[in-house]
């Protein structure tokens, strides 16, 4: 073993232990604990914010973005014993975000050297929440058709147009949207833009679900004035920025596919059906649906792992994110479908306090969005198909 | 350490892959069926391994090995699983080698050079059903003066007919199904009393059915401690299972290859098959599925190497998981071909018969679930 590995891990638990409020070791109960950060955002409790701020001090909260951009400045190496050290003391995530997830990556590989200074460190902060702006009514899986206009005035872009599906855009500070500047070309004539969701003209509505939530919204653009220098990329090449951003969109939402945190899925069908003389849960064909379930879920924490190490190697495959998230997504739904069964009419209440509001049925609704967000199922399986099999255009 | 090869781990895979594919390809399998050959496997080719270094890869370099790991060992068998090339690798190479680690000074230095050498065939008889049970035993050993009685009977073991030594779990005290009392012994294959019926199996390797009738073996031949045999075997049941599934990933992968090629030159209503979006995401989803096994694969060969304590977990979601996933490979496979892939002169077919063999070998993916399952308390 690397002795310099070590003595980081070592140095690393203790300053976990001393710094990490006993409250944010517990494992979360609701979305409501998840810090996402921003100019709206309301602290669940001190601890929560008292976490952030020491997190975001050492740059832990992006530990292996550079650190002249507020992140930790780590090695690969030490960014995953990091992780594993947080996971040993079940530390909770200080901070998530679209901009940690999704446009702080594009930010540091297409920004000007103005633009990261700007925005990577109230990203990392927890100051600044972004949202995304990429699908509209017309533009779903076929993203690259978008009409939302971005006509050249000068010193600035005017905005106008629609979005759909703006995760959270109600509550975010910012917006990353692609929009149209070009339309002789499809791919060609799309532009990257970043700019204030309170600039005039912005308008959000939320989008009610089957689940009862409101996590999405549709976002309205009525003449919105976008100054030139946040154009993120070149003019036109917006659609190199959006696809390798959708590829971090993709890890983050394949993510979700391993193995959950909290109470397991045997666990929790123990729970509500208890066990054999021999210990075994007491229905054997669920019990059967469940080791299944449990093969896939414990190796694809393996893939999960690969995927990282390959992808801080650079040793990926660029579509390889789409394969993460077509079998992350699939295996997080069917995990529902087990805790719905297992669950049987207590997970079909809707209101009840014993079931924290209906927890079991708006988890298991929502789950059947991630094989529809962040492209289907079906546009990763036409993407592993082309590019990594090289399987010819119908 | 990363879940991916490392660069020594690639040099192996880059000599292992043209040497599999020049030396023992499918058509080295065919040849060996058409001609009947009563070994079902070469000699020869067994010798070269030794030559090589492959059969010493989990042989301490004290003993005159490689010295090195389960991903080794993984790598070689995922090449012979990509050419079907009939070896007793497994049981050998691996199952006996870490049996052999475990046992003391006397046996190491009886088994060890020969199996080093690529002169000695080893053959687990672990099975006692047609269903992979190796926690019920029930042949017999009893005490006889310094040594042992053996009485009873195994299936399954693959290439015994032909083996020098063999594997042998036995129950020296309680009853068929107890935890305890197990005991593993090394054979040597020239001992009296041991009967073996080899029998061909679908994918024309061999595997024997042995009846031991009152055989009296020297104590010497003991692996590890009597009556403790469990925890080697438990070691070595980790070891082939992790092994197997390096196989099946090869299997897979070589089954999947076949079929791509096919997809990209088949025209049917003047376009190319592989075109076609009904063949494409299935062939998008079995790619998912190999992944997934693939990273199983190495995260158990890894814990073996590393002794962690998920080791016997992590070997059975790898079977698990391999299994299914190479059973998918399979099945897309002869499909996707289409008439052709059910003639006999077309390769694809083997491909599914080792499958089959494998994916049953040392406990298929129900075996591993439920395993998987009493291991996680449910």
């Amino acid at each position: 073993m690397d002795d310099a590995l070590e003595d980081f891990r070592r140095d690393t638990r203790a300053w976990l232990e001393e710094n990490c409020p006993p409250e944010m070791r517990k494992p979360m109960r609701s979305e409501k604990d998840i810090c996402w950060g921003g100019r709206k955002f309301t602290f669940a409790s001190d601890a929560q914010k008292q976490w952030l701020d020491v997190m975001a001090e050492r740059g832990w909260t992006v530990p292996d973005w550079p650190s002249e951009y507020g992140g930790g400045g780590l090695s690969p190496a030490e960014t995953k014993v990091l992780k594993q050290e947080m996971a040993a003391l079940g530390c909770r995530v200080p901070l998530q975000s679209f901009g940690i997830s999704m446009l702080g990556p594009a930010l540091l590989k297409y920004g000007t050297e103005e633009q990261k200074q700007e925005h990577l460190p109230k990203i990392a902060r927890g100051e600044i929440r972004w949202c995304q702006g990429y699908s509209e009514p017309n533009a779903g899986s076929d993203l690259a058709s978008l009409a939302t206009s971005a006509e050249d005035k000068g010193d600035h872009y005017l905005v106008n147009g629609q979005k759909v599906w703006t995760s959270y855009a109600d509550e975010a500070d910012w917006i990353f949207c692609l929009t149209r500047t070009d339309t002789s070309q499809k791919q060609g004539g799309i532009t990257f833009l970043l700019f204030d969701m309170e600039s005039d003209g912005v308008s959000t509505r939320p989008i009610r679900l089957i689940s009862g939530a409101s996590p999405f919204c549709e976002t309205f653009f009525e003449d919105v004035k976008v100054p030139k220098n946040q154009v993120l990329g070149e003019v036109n090449d917006g659609w190199s920025v959006a696809k390798y951003l959708l590829g971090h969109e993709r890890e983050m939402i394949s993510g979700m596919g391993g193995r959950a945190q909290g109470l397991t899925l045997s666990d929790y069908a123990l729970n509500k059906l208890g066990a054999d003389e021999q210990g075994r849960l007491d229905d054997s064909v669920l019990r059967a649906r469940i080791a299944m379930h449990e093969v896939r879920s414990h190796a694809f924490a393996a893939m999960s792992e690969r995927f990282i190490d390959q992808l801080k190697a650079g040793k990926i495959h660029s579509a390889q994110p789409s394969m993460m998230k077509y079998y992350g997504t699939e295996l997080n739904k069917d995990r529902h479908e087990l805790l719905m069964a297992a669950g049987g009419s207590d997970a079909l209440e809707w209101e009840s306090e014993a079931s924290g509001g209906g927890k079991a049925a708006r988890a298991w609704l929502r789950t059947k969005a991630n094989s529809i967000e962040g492209g289907t199922s079906e546009i990763q399986l036409n993407i592993v198909a082309k590019r990594i099999l090289e399987l010819p255009e119908g | 350490m990363p879940l991916f090869h490392d660069e020594d781990q690639e040099t192996l895979a880059n000599t292992v892959g043209p040497f599999m594919a020049d030396r023992a390809p499918v058509s080295h399998l065919r040849s060996l069926r058409d001609a009947d050959d009563p070994a079902g496997f070469s000699r020869d080719l067994w010798r070269e391994f030794g030559q090589m270094g492959f059969t010493g890869v989990l042989v301490d370099e004290a003993d005159g090995g490689l010295g090195l790991g389960h991903v080794e060992a993984g790598i070689v068998l995922e090449e012979i699983g990509r050419n079907l090339t009939p070896s007793p690798f497994i049981g050998t190479a691996v199952g006996a080698v870490e049996a052999l680690r475990l046992a003391d000074r006397g046996l190491k230095e009886t088994w060890l050079p020969g199996i080093v050498a690529g002169e000695t065939v080893a053959a687990l008889a672990l099975d006692e059903a047609a269903r992979h049970r190796p926690q019920s035993v029930a042949l017999k050993a009893e005490r006889q003066g310094n040594g042992f009685r053996l009485t009873g009977a195994k299936q399954f073991a693959p290439f015994r007919h032909e083996a020098d030594l063999l594997l042998v779990s036995a129950r020296t005290a309680g009853d068929a199904s107890d935890e305890e009392g197990v005991t593993l012994f090394a054979l040597p294959r020239s001992h009296p009393g041991i009967t073996v019926k080899a029998e061909r199996l679908a994918d024309s390797s061999f595997a024997a059915r042995i009846e031991l009738d009152g055989v009296d073996v020297d104590g010497s031949t003991v692996v590890g401690e009597v009556d403790d045999g469990r925890s080697v075997l438990n070691r070595v049941l980790s070891a082939v299972r992790t092994g197997a599934s390096a196989e099946l990933v090869g299997v897979a992968g070589g089954a999947s290859a076949m079929t791509l090629d096919y997809i990209k030159q088949r025209k049917q209503f003047g376009r190319i098959i592989g075109s076609y979006q009904a063949l494409q995401h299935r062939a998008a989803h079995l790619y998912a599925e190999m992944e997934v096994a693939r990273a199983a694969t190495l995260k158990a060969q890894q814990s073996l190497d590393a002794g962690s304590e998920t080791a016997e977990r992590d070997a059975s979601v790898a079977k698990a998981m391999a299994g299914m996933a190479s059973s998918l490979a399979v099945r897309e496979a002869v499909q996707m071909h289409g008439g052709i892939g059910m003639t006999d002169e077309y390769d694809v077919g083997f491909f599914m018969k080792r499958q089959r063999v494998l994916a049953e070998l040392y406990g298929d993916a129900d075996f591993h679930a439920d395993r998987l399952a009493r291991m996680e308390g449910y």
